[in-house]
């Protein structure tokens, strides 16, 4: 229980010595030791720092493109909406208007098959109708219709306008070949000496005729002079009376076609 | 009964005397510092280190920042000398599980001379921190009138600190030896529990107390400013 002062001068000498030797071998390496890796954990750290601050400054960007990606693409995708419907609505006008002119076209083709046919029947019924006429009035020649022919004939020649007696008489006149006749029914004597006069009357001169049979006039008379022909007979009437007909069946479609506008 | 250790004296002549308190004071020594350099001969600073590295760097930043709670704003100025108080006494009293141990601590010499290293460190890092004239003035605060009981205070504070560490573990070692010679067994056990966890609160005290005197001189000095 005492104090020895030896003791405590060596306890102290002791004691300090021991804080050098922890001072160096332990503290300091210690300290040293946690202060450099502190030094790498905020080395690390600024580095964590700048590399988020980086992925951040990255990401917004990504963000903003993103963005502007999408309004690229939301701008894009109503510009193709608008076009396509645009040009489904052009499409579909196309269509409607080519449905309509294939419609005309089919209506066109249809009414003009419909006219070619019921012209094709009313020609051929036109045909036969003048045909059997025709063959009627061939039938029923006699020696009374002729005489009748060529009186019709004569008539015409002198009931010829004055303009059409001077070109008549002006062709004659220029080349003076016979004149040919031709007729249904074979002319005797009287018939033929009544057309001469007849044409004499009109050129002043007394013609040479040459008579000739054409079965295909219908109990009819041509006169054929330096390529001016006059005649007459049924079938011109047939003719005419047919042209007349026919101007009446192409009337009537258009007429139809106005009724129906 | 031997109530110190250094009644068991190894070698004397003169007034030199190697006995129980010096050979422990010297083994504990050798101890911290063969085991200090063991383990920071190899210091790594990155972030995998080995478990006693581990233990000596929790220690270590465990010091230090006790240091600045206290009131010392560069603790590493003072971990040396305050660290190595705690590690000596913490040392040297844990380690009373050993058998054929005796700690140097229950010598009132030894906590004489740690009580003595403490009156002389508070003045040291006072006028080092501040100047030997700064220092001085704070004997003189709030007047002269309290010079004297600022001396008186000085010197008692060291006599307490000397003889609280001294009675502590005399006293513990006491109450084993006396316990072992009535019920030498379990109790005795328990009772060197106990004296661990005494010895160790001793340990913490001594150095924090240490820590608030030289701390009180150097902020003192520094309110003086």
């Amino acid at each position: 229980m005492e104090i020895n002062g030896f003791i405590v001068a060596a306890q102290i000498i002791n004691f300090l010595i021991l804080v050098w030797l922890l001072k160096k071998f332990l503290y300091k390496p210690i300290l040293k030791a946690v202060e450099e890796r502190e030094k790498k954990i905020v080395a690390r750290l600024k580095e964590a720092e700048a590399i988020k601050a980086e992925a951040e400054k990255e990401q917004a960007e990504f963000i903003q493109k993103n963005e502007a990606f999408e309004q690229e693409k939301q701008a894009l995708m109503s510009a193709f909406t608008t076009e396509t419907n645009e040009k489904r609505q052009q499409l579909l006008e196309e269509a409607r208007h080519d449905a309509e002119v294939l419609r005309d076209n089919l209506k066109a083709v249809l009414a003009e098959a419909q006219e070619s046919l019921s012209r094709e029947i009313r020609q051929k019924a036109q045909e036969e109708i003048f045909a059997i006429a025709r063959k009627v009035f061939t039938e029923l020649a006699s020696t009374e219709l002729e005489e009748q022919a060529v009186a019709a004939f004569i008539r015409k020649i002198n009931s010829l306008s004055g303009e059409e007696k001077e070109q008549f008489n002006a062709l004659f006149k220029e080349n003076c070949q016979p004149v040919k006749v031709h007729s249904a029914f074979l002319l005797n004597e009287k018939q033929q000496t009544e057309i001469v006069n007849a044409v004499s009357q009109i050129t002043g001169i007394r013609p040479q005729c040459h008579f000739e049979t054409s079965p295909h006039l219908v109990s009819g008379i041509e006169l054929i002079a330096n390529g001016h022909k006059i005649d007459w007979s049924i079938d011109e009437y047939l003719h005419s009376l047919q042209s007349a007909i026919t101007e009446t069946i192409k009337a009537k479609p258009e007429a139809d076609k106005d009724a129906e506008e | 009964m031997k109530l110190s250790p250094d009644e068991t004296v190894f070698w004397e002549h003169g007034f030199i005397t190697i006995n129980m308190t010096l050979v422990m004071t010297w083994a504990i020594m050798l101890t911290l510092v063969l085991a200090s350099w063991l383990v920071t001969r190899n210091l790594k600073t990155d972030i995998h280190i080995s478990r006693w590295q581990c233990i000596l760097e929790t220690l270590v930043t465990t010091i230090n920042n006790q240091i600045r709670d206290i009131g010392l704003p560069c603790p590493e100025k003072y971990i040396g000398y305050i660290g190595t108080l705690f590690l000596f006494i913490a040392t040297s009293n844990s380690c009373i599980i050993f058998p054929f141990y005796e700690p140097p601590t229950g010598s009132l010499s030894t906590t004489t001379a740690l009580a003595l290293s403490v009156f002389l460190a508070v003045p040291i890092f006072g006028i080092s921190e501040n100047g030997i004239r700064n220092y001085l003035k704070s004997y003189l605060k709030p007047s002269v009138i309290m010079m004297p009981f600022h001396l008186i205070s000085e010197f008692t504070r060291t006599l307490a600190l000397a003889v609280r560490l001294f009675g502590n573990i005399m006293s513990g070692e006491m109450i084993v030896g006396i316990l072992l010679s009535i019920t030498p067994l379990i109790f005795p056990i328990v009772m060197k529990a106990l004296g661990l966890l005494v010895g160790m609160v001793q340990a913490y005290i001594f150095s924090v107390l240490a820590t608030v005197y030289i701390t009180a001189a150097v902020q003192e000095a520094k309110h003086e400013e």
